[in-house]
């Protein structure tokens, strides 16, 4: 307890650095920026802004992400109000009610809900990261290789399988994801996977080139061939953009609500945003007093799922610090931003870079009060930021896309490969196939397969080794429910539909 | 539950499906091929051709899975896609691509993309457009060679700056 205080002005004396809050800004300037335009939710805008921080230091780029993450996040709540095109799934929940306050001219009020509930959110989570990541950090010490390997079994069966719409089609995802993960010289033996005698596929597939096409590439791609269905409306914010007083009293427990859904579904290896916003949006519809204003823009609507979305968010940040276990999509992308360092999250992290960890910490509170000061005021200009004419948005992104491509990797086969990840991810949206297992396929299975090689050779070949540890053996279990659960439940609704 | 309507008519076989659960299958065949050349060098434990024999396993299943999927037609319905757009868009990729290939420079490359994208999102304006594109590029180039010192592939155009 005490240790974590410690740690955390430690952290804190870090963080309000001068140099180091200028990062912090511009990166949630950069992140509400870039994740307000419509269609880039968080993961993308991480992804795109990753180049931006190649040549800073791993501690002011970290800082820097930590607010690109978070303004990342607020800028897509504020699309998901103003314009109903939720950027990623987890502002699903956010628009429900959001766009009718919006259309019914309470915009304002919408979006100052959702900008204090995520501070209120965020600043909760991040203080139960700071207490629970030191204690998870002590356990994880313990973790064998065959441990790590069973955890991330858990990982990718609870992204990929359990809580999605449909478990083979997640696990298609996620396999393809393993599959790019083999691309490349083998770390142990040195001999090359999948490279088809490519110079430029020894280096194995760039994360940030796939998370780009996908998401970017793929995402205009699939927006242009369905122009003709939708049509945008932009709405403007009308009226008050403060709170009234009733509005203060009918938001502030949906926030610590939507905080208790968030947080804790968020830190277990389980992944998404998704359940704890609409868990949120149930209760709050299940608890109001003015349930005939649900589905007409009920302002604890907005105020709940917003909170769960930022908790969990901040949540996410506990398996991904403490265990090196990115379980969503903007989680991988912080991942790979570690990596371009050469930095491993994981316990060992917290011991030798304490600085660095609890600098990114502290840096979450920083970020998280910089955009509750910076967003309310600032809301003109990122309504200006939406109302740009849809071709030249789209122009834009895929000319910034492929730019950080060019600049970190001017080559044809690289370029290629991002044009490819763009189909693929236009054929996976229009297929519905979840994108996030995909990714943290890439991103996790190259560190599984060693982490497993690594038990096997200890265990000189022995695989009862991952039995043998009642870590590991219990998490395989795990996995193993969390695999079959959704099939058996399936098989359960349809025993009951034949019934009646 | 999906089956739950019991008047619901027979589903027809989607043939996407399908094309899907072949290329899985596809996919599967090439990770075990390519793992032919591997050398087992390890004295204990696994080798470098397990992973993907695992990996290909998993895929092989998944194209069952996909292809059963498929013959009961239980793939969500999808609205009608605009092919003009997308491939307008993937013109511009591969202009983007051959004229950095062929050493046209980041300006013209990025300029092209923009235009044919703007395009099919259905602007008509195309010189307005490229005059857009060509500035913006030249911008962009400028920040990035002059202030940040990244180097981004130089074409004619560049050379002129």
């Amino acid at each position: 307890m005490i240790d974590t205080f410690a740690a955390l002005a430690h952290g804190m004396a870090v963080a309000v650095q001068p140099m180091n809050l200028l990062y912090a800004l511009i990166g949630v300037f950069l992140g509400t920026a870039v994740g307000v335009l419509p269609g880039i939710g968080p993961a993308l805008t991480v992804a795109l802004l990753l180049p931006v921080t190649y040549k800073l230091d791993p501690g002011g780029s970290l800082i820097m992400f930590a607010g690109i993450y978070y303004g990342g996040m607020y800028g897509g709540s504020t699309t998901a109000i103003l314009i109903n095109t939720p950027g990623e799934s987890a502002s699903m929940a956010t628009a429900l009610e959001g766009n009718k306050m919006a259309k019914a001219g309470r915009g304002g009020p919408a979006l100052a809900t959702s900008a204090i509930g995520s501070f209120v959110a965020g600043t909760i989570a991040t203080l139960g990261l700071a207490f629970l990541a030191p204690w998870l950090v002590d356990f994880a010490v313990r973790f064998g290789p065959e441990d790590y390997f069973a955890l991330m079994c858990v990982a990718f069966i609870t992204v990929s399988a359990t809580f999605g719409d449909s478990p083979v089609r997640g696990l298609t995802s996620l396999f393809i994801g393993l599959t790019l993960g083999l691309v490349g010289i083998d770390k142990l033996t040195g001999q090359a996977r999948l490279a088809f005698g490519v110079p430029e596929l020894l280096d194995g597939v760039e994360v940030t080139t796939l998370a780009v096409g996908l998401f970017a590439v793929g995402e205009a791609l699939y927006v242009a061939s369905r122009r003709h269905h939708t049509e945008e409306k932009l709405e403007p914010v009308r009226g008050s953009l403060w709170m009234t007083k009733e509005d203060w009293k009918r938001s502030w427990r949906p926030w610590l609500r939507g905080t208790m859904f968030g947080f804790p579904i968020g830190a277990l290896p389980a992944g998404g945003a998704e359940i704890p916003t609409f868990l949120s949006y149930s209760t709050e519809k299940r608890l109001t007093k003015y349930p005939d204003e649900f589905g007409k823009g009920a302002i604890e609507g907005v105020a709940g799922p917003e909170a769960a979305n930022n908790a969990s968010a901040a949540g996410t940040l506990v398996p991904l610090l403490t265990l090196g276990l990115p379980t969503s999509a903007t989680a991988a992308m912080m991942l790979a931003g570690f990596q371009q360092y050469g930095l491993n999250p994981g316990p060992l992290l917290f011991a030798e870079r304490p600085d660095l960890v609890w600098g990114l910490i502290a840096s979450l509170f920083i970020a998280n009060c910089m955009l509750l000061v910076l967003n309310l005021p600032l809301v003109g200009l990122w309504v200006r930021l939406l109302a740009i004419p849809q071709p030249w948005l789209y122009a834009g992104i895929l000319v910034f896309a492929t730019m950080g491509t060019i600049a970190a990797k001017p080559s044809v086969v690289e370029l290629s490969m991002l044009a490819g990840f763009g189909v693929l991810g236009f054929l996976m949206r229009r297929f519905d196939f979840p994108i996030a297992p995909l990714v943290v396929g890439l991103i996790l299975g190259p560190i599984a397969e060693s982490q497993l090689r690594r038990a096997l050779a200890i265990s000189l070949g022995d695989p009862m080794t991952l039995l043998q540890s009642p870590i590991s053996a219990t998490l395989l279990g795990v996995a193993l429910i969390a695999l079959l659960a959704p099939f058996v439940l399936k098989g359960l609704g349809r025993f009951k539909a034949s019934e009646d | 539950m999906t089956s739950g309507d019991p008047v619901q008519p027979p589903r027809r076989v989607d043939r996407a499906g399908i094309v899907i659960a072949a290329l899985l299958a596809v996919l599967a065949v090439v990770l075990v091929w390519d793992t032919r050349v591997l050398q087992t060098t390890t004295m204990y434990g696994m080798g470098p051709e397990v992973m993907p024999v695992v990996v290909a396993s998993g895929l092989a299943l998944l194209a069952i899975g996909n292809f059963i999927d498929a013959l009961r037609g239980s793939l969500p319905a999808r609205e009608s896609a605009d092919p003009v757009p997308v491939a307008l868009i993937l013109v511009g990729l591969a202009l983007l691509i051959a004229i950095i290939g062929f050493g046209g420079g980041f300006i013209m490359a990025t300029s092209a993309l923009f235009v044919t994208t703007s395009a099919a999102f259905g602007r008509r304006a195309i010189l307005v457009d490229a005059i857009i594109a060509l500035v913006m590029s030249t911008l962009i180039y400028l920040a990035f060679d002059r202030l940040l010192t990244l180097s981004l592939p130089t074409g004619l155009l560049e050379r002129l700056l």
